[in-house]
């Protein structure tokens, strides 16, 4: 049974207004939507948290999917049980071991820049929702290369463009402009901007793109739906098939995420879990990648949490993830303190945010144009993060990648 | 070890049958290993060394070993010539191990692109040295396209599993002619003594000793095994000649 309770610290007066609104259904592709129809990676999803029973694993499970060497779904659904808590410090120990296994004392820098806030869906948890009143703004190509220059500067040679989810305001031409300035300063240039369609993928894998990350937010189509009132992003198909679409644009990774405290964050990782693993046995050449973000307070609503997902949570979905998929990166988002941060490198997390803003335009100007799309708790920047990394006697690696 | 035994590979000649990986190293160690395992040749992840930062690996190589950069990164053929000139490009030299991977997961080599690479880049005058899975028919067209030696996985790479594939390497070792070079999964200095007491020509470790607690010490540890595997499949083969010059006790009675 899917949950419908609504984690309460989202709602504000407005949101609640809004929620007794007549609302689409979020099943149905919307005009000019490309449709796989050659897939079924979210039936199979879908069906498999329907019957992911989590009270159901013991703690004999618990060690029967620790003690294996190579991991299925059922060992990563027991590893995401309640009952696995008991052995999250023997998780940690496994993963570190897997981690160093596969990408030895490696860890990757990079940061996100936003290059416009503008957005159409109405996401009532998310600061960039379009009836949130925040800064908005858009860099124009010099205020795009001014920011990138800027960040090039501070060393890092990895860049993940985001932008609001507005087709209006940046179309797939602004966004394929910004990867050929990307490309000028950067190494590898990922995207985390709204899905689009194969073709629009392969137009910006010439431009330069190589990864991209789409958030699914919530696997229950149920929750997905009260919490996605309008835009594009309410069609809950359309956002899932995003990865397989990316791949067949001939992008080389796509990465994951389900933002965790929106639903249960075990059946959410479960199924963020499976969609990078089935996706992968589809299309095995492709690189997969986790982020695992906890939901935050933003501009309007400092009370947002991620209620029953504390540390001790997030780092057994991290580990999990790890047991289950060794050899995918794993992103740790600026959404948690540095303490936690510095932990989880090298433990599960290969990949680490520095020098991060969420707003528009302030890495080579003092002040935002746009306001952030959620409070940050690590405003280190790139040299005291690349510190705290050696700390931990770890190397960082600025680029491990070569756009071919 | 015997002065004269060399590693002859694309007509250059190395005493060290010791390749080191370098993909999981800490940079400030790279040297500390190549000195303690005494590897002449260092592999390098081309897609690594593309960096602008203070920490550039090239960095830390030391003048007197001979770079291997591999195509990492590449998912075909094409991707793998791409990368092998660039390689070229930023100074890297002749050498050329092609790794061409369409497996995110077990990162298992692609037989068939690879054979594909290995004639383009031999034409284009690299010494190409592929990385490959063990199949005797791959190795032989290997042969044909040009390459300077052929480079067997032991185990999926990073496994640290040992000599999962020891039969087939065995059929290389007997049916190629070019140097064998026992490449991924060996995880302990005794399954690197053991392949090379089977005649491999060298081998190649990298997460075995990166992910050792004390890394120059594993180094060291490997560099012997490969060394006293060596010594002993020289020495093995002595003493097949020695019983078959000697007396023939089972058929002295033969007129």
């Amino acid at each position: 049974m899917m949950s419908t309770d609504i984690n309460e610290s989202i709602l504000s007066e407005t949101v609640k207004r809004d929620m007794e609104k007549a609302r689409t259904s979020h099943m149905e592709y919307l005009e000019d939507m490309e449709v796989l129809s050659d897939s079924n990676i979210m039936e199979q999803v879908l069906s498999a948290i329907k019957n992911y029973d989590y009270n159901q694993y013991t703690e004999k499970d618990v060690r029967h999917a620790l003690d294996k060497e190579s991991r299925g779904q059922d060992e990563f659904a027991a590893l995401l049980s309640p009952a696995a808590d008991a052995f999250l410090e023997e998780m940690a120990e496994k993963a570190t071991l897997e981690t160093r296994k596969h990408f030895g004392n490696s860890v990757y820098l990079f940061t996100p820049l936003y290059i416009s806030n503008y957005c159409e869906n109405y996401c009532v948890y998310c600061g960039f929702n379009c009836h949130n009143k925040i800064k908005r703004a858009r860099l124009d190509m010099e205020g795009i290369e001014r920011e990138m220059a800027a960040i090039a500067k501070t060393g890092l040679e990895e860049i993940l463009l985001l932008t609001g989810e507005s087709r209006k305001m940046s179309d797939i031409s602004y966004i394929g402009e910004a990867c050929k300035i990307a490309r000028k300063y950067f190494k590898m240039t990922g995207l985390e901007v709204y899905p689009m369609n194969s073709d629009e993928y392969a137009y910006l894998h010439q431009c330069g793109a190589d990864y991209v990350t789409v958030f699914q937010e919530t696997y229950n189509p149920d929750k997905y739906e009260t919490l996605h009132l309008s835009g594009h992003k309410r069609i809950f198909p359309y956002r899932f098939y995003a990865q397989e679409r990316a791949l067949r644009g001939g992008m080389r990774g796509v990465a994951f995420a389900a933002l965790l405290g929106l639903d249960d964050f075990r059946k959410d990782a479960f199924a963020t879990g499976m969609h990078a693993y089935l996706l992968q046995r589809k299309y095995p050449h492709a690189e997969i990648s986790f982020s695992c973000p906890r939901l935050r307070p933003i501009v309007n609503n400092d009370k947002i949490n991620p209620m029953n997902v504390h540390e001790r949570q997030l780092l057994q979905v991290m580990t999990a993830y790890r047991l289950f998929m060794p050899f995918a990166g794993m992103t740790i988002s600026t959404r948690e303190r540095a303490g936690f941060r510095d932990h989880v490198i090298g433990m599960a997390a290969t990949k680490i945010s520095a020098g991060v803003s969420t707003g528009i335009g302030s890495h080579a100007e003092d002040e935002n144009r746009g306001d952030d799309q959620f409070e940050i708790a690590d405003g280190r920047d790139v040299n005291q993060v690349i510190a705290a990394i050696r700390e931990r006697g770890l190397q960082p690696v600025m680029n491990d990648y070569v756009f071919v | 070890m015997k002065k004269d035994d060399k590693l002859i590979i694309g007509g250059h000649e190395f005493t060290s049958r010791f390749i080191l990986g370098s993909g999981k190293y800490n940079l400030r160690l790279i040297k500390a290993a190549v000195e303690n395992a005494g590897a002449q040749i260092i592999t390098l992840a081309l897609r690594r060394a593309n960096t602008e930062s203070e920490e550039n690996i090239l960095d830390f190589i030391p003048e007197n070993v001979t770079l291997l950069p591999n195509t990492s990164g590449a998912r075909n053929a094409e991707e793998a010539v791409r990368i092998a000139n660039l390689a070229r490009e930023v100074g890297c030299g002749d050498f050329i191990k092609i790794e061409i991977i369409h497996d995110s997961k077990y990162l298992l080599p692609d037989n068939h692109e690879t054979v594909k690479a290995t004639e383009i880049l031999a034409k284009q005058g690299f010494i190409v040295m592929p990385y490959m899975y063990p199949d005797l028919n791959t190795a032989r067209e290997l042969v044909s396209a040009g390459a300077a030696s052929v480079m067997p996985l032991a185990a999926p790479i990073g496994s640290n599993k040992g000599l999962a594939t020891k039969e087939f390497i065995k059929i290389l070792i007997e049916e190629i002619d070019l140097p064998i070079i026992v490449d991924a999964g060996i995880g302990r200095p005794s399954q690197a003594c053991e392949v090379m007491e089977m005649g491999a020509a060298a081998v190649m470790a990298n997460t075995a000793i990166a992910t050792a607690k004390d890394i120059p010490l594993m180094a060291e540890a490997f560099g012997k095994a490969i060394e006293a595997g060596r010594t002993a499949y020289l020495a093995g083969l002595g003493r097949v000649r020695d019983a078959a010059s000697a007396s023939s006790p089972l058929t002295g009675f033969l007129q």
